[in-house]
């Protein structure tokens, strides 16, 4: 569905083949695990075997003597870092808490934390010398649960941790694993509540889940004689890895170069750092450049998962409005703070604009590893809680569930929770198409089938980009981005140019290339890439124009203001003349050298985007299986700049929404020891658990981008828990609240097992 | 991961031989279970013997009477493939079938899944319905053992230190008879048994039940047999009332654990519901109606 509001293109829209397409399925694109320098060696990272406990002494002089060993590193070889805040885009960390979680000093605060490393001359000799450290631990108690955490006498993670209250900045007097403290809040709850027609009140809970990325986390480090210092690695962000690596090794930026390989998803998760100041430290001490590369159980236990989580909703209605909304959000942040409760509470009631509200949030420290950013973090399981009383209120009310969200759709001009209105969205819209699709028009029939609906919102991140356009003689045309391409962005970006520039998308190359070779570019995430460097690269393309109109004006001996740029092509106002673009780049050397076109920029006028899915399930009663039947996502894209890596995000983004609401989730025994650590028992969805997911592209193209483009990663991964339990409760008449909705919990629940 | 030395042997003497060396030793067969082991420091051995260029342990054979000898180390796709066993044994398919993903399974063997003694394993219910015995060669010579007695805990088989299992003899069925299995994973593919039923049900010339067996795994520290639902249901008409009490002695003989995969409630419940499909699964294959692995 296109709006009124989108332009004609010749190129956006289309659906041209991804620059790295024939790399990759020809086996040719490099990985970070295929890197393989002279001399490499191979680094193990010793972990703890403890949930909590507090490191007596390490004694590694027997690793030292193994054979093959060539180095050996502490904490202690990192050097003291700061404590201070570094933005990661999606996320911020404290550098201190980085360098704890790299290499614990004093206390292990999970099962899997970092202990020490080895590098060695084969990965079985290092993994042999890992047995011959010796690890003095004190065993604490650990706190696993976000509520147990909370409690007065719960064991503290960090003894001098307070609770920071952010509206005031205040810090608690006691010492708490609450880390912080957040509140928004307008009109009146308590008396909305009291004139509602319903009130409804329930509490969520959502188990700790993994992004799932195929490609495990790696790192090879080469330390030069001189101090440089070379990272190959998988990551969503370059210079993040090269500004975080130099922070915590204390050494200057430019010191370190940090070359992104292919990367095997990232969903968030390959935001922070774990093995690059390790491999480095190792490299250092060695001489020898260090691979490193994590088993999945260490991707498990030991890299950023998202938030478990609970969350206690009361909503009102009154007729077919939403009045009311209270809720608190309680979320684990892992070992160290930092959860994604803020983006939670956010984007919660985004897609709604209800009157009265009160959101509390709590970011918890708790034993378990510290989170990372999985897409959209924090929404999808805001948005089961709320979705689903939504759903509630909407049965309770006698209104079709599509449109009581119609009914309240928040539009442009309606404030968010932190009182900032809303620029020109898209909601309303999708839950139009959503009432209009062939989906929802037919019937679902047939015992224990139902159907589902939910919304949802994510932001769109903008922050810095930075881009150089380089035109050949031949008016081929080179892209030299910075942005890890991790959902076919190298083609967004190039068909982004090939339309700023009037030339066909086949013309143009496009690579990542390292931190040495472009300016600073923020992490690929946020889903910001294809809006906020697509915009660096439409300013680049138009300084690119200007050139070529300046070099076109030189030769005809024209003021430049008689010259202009269209459709590829350079014209005199005066009298016609024109040349291709091919035909100014053949006369560069003659007119002025290279033309190519710069930019960097901060990126303004960000355009959050909405989701609306609609889900049909059939649940086997006796066995507590959910067969998703049929699933149909809309979405608000924007403009889709390349229509099947849109759809393609949507579908990603549904199908782990499928695995976190049926089967995902983190189980830990008491002690803390995450007891599915594998892809066997860590039940992510597989080609025969998901049908094929619909998706109807809505284009409410953004005022703030060039070609209206909104993020459109994220948004499809917050509908479906909720989307899912709305629909299991059409089909069973129970409404689960606590994910994941698996056979177990299903099959006991509809026959009074438990 | 330990060094280790590996050894091919050609013949079954030969393998015998380095059996009974006295050095720690494990066998290699398909390998998708021993070299995951050996990698994650789950086991050890000094040395690994690849069982893959032995004759009888990489043929199928016809039995005289109708049966069939399965070599220990053929690979599961090899298994499921044979027009034998896809015509008279189509339950080993449906076991054979779902053990794994595609590129496991042309490499694990029935003589793997069975030596791991998994309780979870898929193919021991299917065989132990089938009334399946395992060929077992040792210092001492060859012994036959119904697969039945094989399992002795959890990662525990009867073998005794320098016997190797060579094949899986699998009977000729009665006529009027068929096997039937399947298990409950939470997913489509990939994963193990929550609860698994293995059934044999046998008609006599007038429709009724003439003999049966069933057979759960997943829901004891070894598979199991259940008499007691052979009990209920010999002499009786194969129909819903049969099949509900056989159930409920199949839920009756569960003792299940509670762990990541499942609860012991769930696994008690499942055992009735499996059981209860399992034999109309069967009867419909009785009655040329049920294809061979046409469920998971």
């Amino acid at each position: 569905m296109t709006t009124v509001e989108k332009p004609q293109y010749r190129v956006i829209g289309t659906r041209p083949i991804r620059p790295d397409g024939v790399e990759k399925v020809t086996g040719k694109a490099l990985y970070g695990a295929d890197i393989r320098l002279p001399g490499m060696i191979y680094g193990k990272v010793l972990r703890s075997p403890h949930a909590h406990a507090r490191i007596r002494s390490i004694d590694t002089s027997a690793a030292e003597q193994a054979p093959g060993v060539l180095a050996v590193v502490t904490h202690a070889d990192l050097p003291t870092a700061a404590d201070r805040v570094e933005e990661l885009g999606e996320s911020a960390v404290n550098v201190k808490e980085v360098s704890e979680n790299i290499l614990a000093s004093e206390k292990v605060l999970y099962r899997g934390h970092a202990v020490a490393a080895v590098a060695a001359t084969s990965p079985h000799l290092a993994e042999e010398a890992l047995k011959l450290i010796r690890v003095d631990y004190e065993v604490l108690p650990p706190v696993l649960d976000v509520l147990d955490a909370m409690r007065e006498d719960a064991p503290l993670l960090d003894e001098n941790r307070r609770t920071k209250t952010l509206m005031t900045g205040e810090l608690s007097e006691k010492p708490s694993n609450i880390a912080s403290y957040n509140r928004f809040q307008g009109g009146d709850v308590e008396a909305a509540f009291a004139e509602a027609d319903v009130v409804v009140e329930r509490e969520f809970r959502t188990k700790m889940v993994h992004q799932g990325y195929i490609e495990p986390q790696n790192s090879t480090a080469s330390w030069n004689a001189d101090g440089t210092l070379t990272i190959w690695t998988s990551t969503q962000g370059a210079f993040a890895v090269r500004n975080l690596v130099a922070e915590v090794l204390k050494k200057p930026i430019a010191q370190v170069k940090v070359v992104p390989m292919e990367i095997g998803g990232g969903f968030g998760g390959k935001l922070p750092i774990y093995l690059d100041p390790v491999a480095a430290l190792l490299s250092k001490k060695s001489g020898r450049p260090v691979k490193i590369v994590m088993s999945r159980t260490e991707v498990f236990e030991a890299t950023g998962p998202t938030s478990g989580t609970v969350i206690r909703v009361k909503a009102a209605a009154k007729g077919d409005r939403l009045t009311a909304v209270r809720a608190s959000l309680f979320y684990e942040a892992g070992a160290f703070p930092g959860s994604s409760v803020g983006a939670g509470s956010m984007t919660m009631l985004a897609p709604y604009s209800v009157e009265n509200f009160e959101l509390h949030a709590y970011d918890v420290v708790v034993n378990k590893p510290k989170t990372a950013a999985y897409r959209a973090p924090g929404a999808p399981a805001a948005a089961f809680a709320i979705e689903s009383v939504i759903d509630e209120l909407a049965r309770h009310q006698k209104v079709d569930p599509l449109v009581f969200r119609k009914v309240n759709s928040a539009r442009k001009g309606t404030k968010m929770v932190n009182g900032i209105a809303f620029p020109r969205i898209g909601h309303e819209e999708c839950v139009e198409a959503a009432l209009n699709s062939d989906h929802y028009r037919s019937p679902i029939e047939g015992p224990y089938r139902g159907r589902g609906v939910a919304s949802g919102y994510w932001f769109n991140g903008g922050m810095q980009s930075s881009v150089v356009v380089a035109v050949n003689t031949d008016g081929t045309v080179n892209l030299v981005e910075g942005s890890t391409d991790i959902g076919g962005t190298r083609a967004s970006l190039a068909m982004q140019l090939a339309e700023t520039l009037g030339i066909p998308y086949e013309d143009i190359r496009p690579s990542v290339v390292d931190t040495d070779s472009i300016g600073h570019n923020d992490v690929t995430g946020g889903s910001r890439t294809t809006f906020a460097t697509g915009m660096a690269v439409y300013e680049a393309g138009m300084a690119v124009r200007r050139e070529m109109v300046a070099r076109a004006a030189r030769l005809w001996g024209l003021p430049e203001d008689d010259v202009e740029y269209a459709d590829g092509t350079v014209r005199s106002k005066k009298d016609g003349r024109q040349f291709t673009f091919k035909e100014v780049a053949a006369q560069s050397a003659r007119t002025g050298g290279p033309i190519t076109g710069k930019a960097s920029l901060v990126a303004r006028g960000v355009g959050g985007a909405y989701g609306t899915h609609i889900v049909d399930v059939e649940v086997d009663p006796e066995t507590g299986k959910v067969t998703i039947l049929r699933y149909t996502a809309v979405q608000d894209v924007g403009t889709a700049i390349h229509p099947s890596y849109v759809e393609g995000q949507i579908q990603g983004g549904v199908v782990q929404g499928i695995g976190w609401a049926l089967n995902e989730e983190y189980v830990f025994d008491e002690e803390g020891r995450m007891v599915n650590a594998s892809f066997l028992d860590y039940r992510m969805p597989t080609a025969l658990d998901v049908p094929m997911i619909d998706t109807i592209l809505v284009e409410v193209p953004n005022p703030g981008h060039p070609y209206g483009v909104r993020g459109v990663g994220e948004v499809p991964i917050v509908p479906p828990l909720a989307a899912i339990a709305n629909a299991i409760y059409d089909a069973t008449g129970h409404r689960f609240t606590e994910l994941p909705m698996s056979p177990r919990r299903i099959v006991e629940a509809l026959n009074g097992l438990a | 991961m330990q060094a280790f030395d590996y050894a091919r042997p050609g013949s079954l003497a030969e393998a015998l031989a380095l059996a009974g060396n006295g050095r720690q030793v494990l066998f290699l067969a398909g390998g998708t279970d021993v070299i995951i082991q050996l990698r994650e420091g789950r086991r050890s051995c000094d040395l690994l013997i690849d069982l893959k260029h032995i004759p009888e342990l990489t043929r199928i054979a016809d039995l005289p009477g109708g049966g069939l000898e399965i070599g220990a180390a053929v690979p599961l796709a090899e298994v499921y493939e044979h027009p034998r066993v896809r015509g008279d044994f189509p339950a080993l398919v449906d076991a054979a079938g779902i053990i794994g993903g595609i590129a496991i399974q042309s490499r694990a063997s029935l003589g793997g899944n069975l030596c791991n003694a998994s309780p979870a394993a898929d193919s021991s219910p299917a065989l132990m319905a089938l009334g399946a015995t395992l060929r077992i060669a040792g210092p001492a010579g060859e012994r036959e053992l119904p697969v039945a007695d094989f399992f002795l805990g959890p990662g525990r088989n009867a073998l005794q230190p320098g016997e190797i299992l060579v094949s899986v003899r699998v009977p000729a069925l009665p006529p009027r008879a068929a096997a039937f299995y399947h298990r409950f994973i939470p997913r489509n593919e990939m994963d193990i048994a929550v609860a698994s039923s293995g059934v044999f049900l046998a008609l006599d010339e007038a429709g009724r039940i003439a003999d049966a067996r069933v057979a759960l795994g997943a829901v004891a520290p070894t598979p199991i047999l259940v008499p007691a639902a052979r009990e209920v249901l010999v002499g009786r008409e194969p129909d819903a009332e049969a099949f509900e009490a056989a159930g409920e002695a199949a839920r009756a003989a569960a003792s299940p654990i509670d762990d990541m995969r499942g609860s012991a409630a769930q696994r008690r419940h499942l055992s009735r519901v499996l059981t209860v499909r399992a034999l109309e699964h069967a009867l419909r294959r009785i009655r040329g109606g049920q294809p061979a692995g046409a469920t998971h």
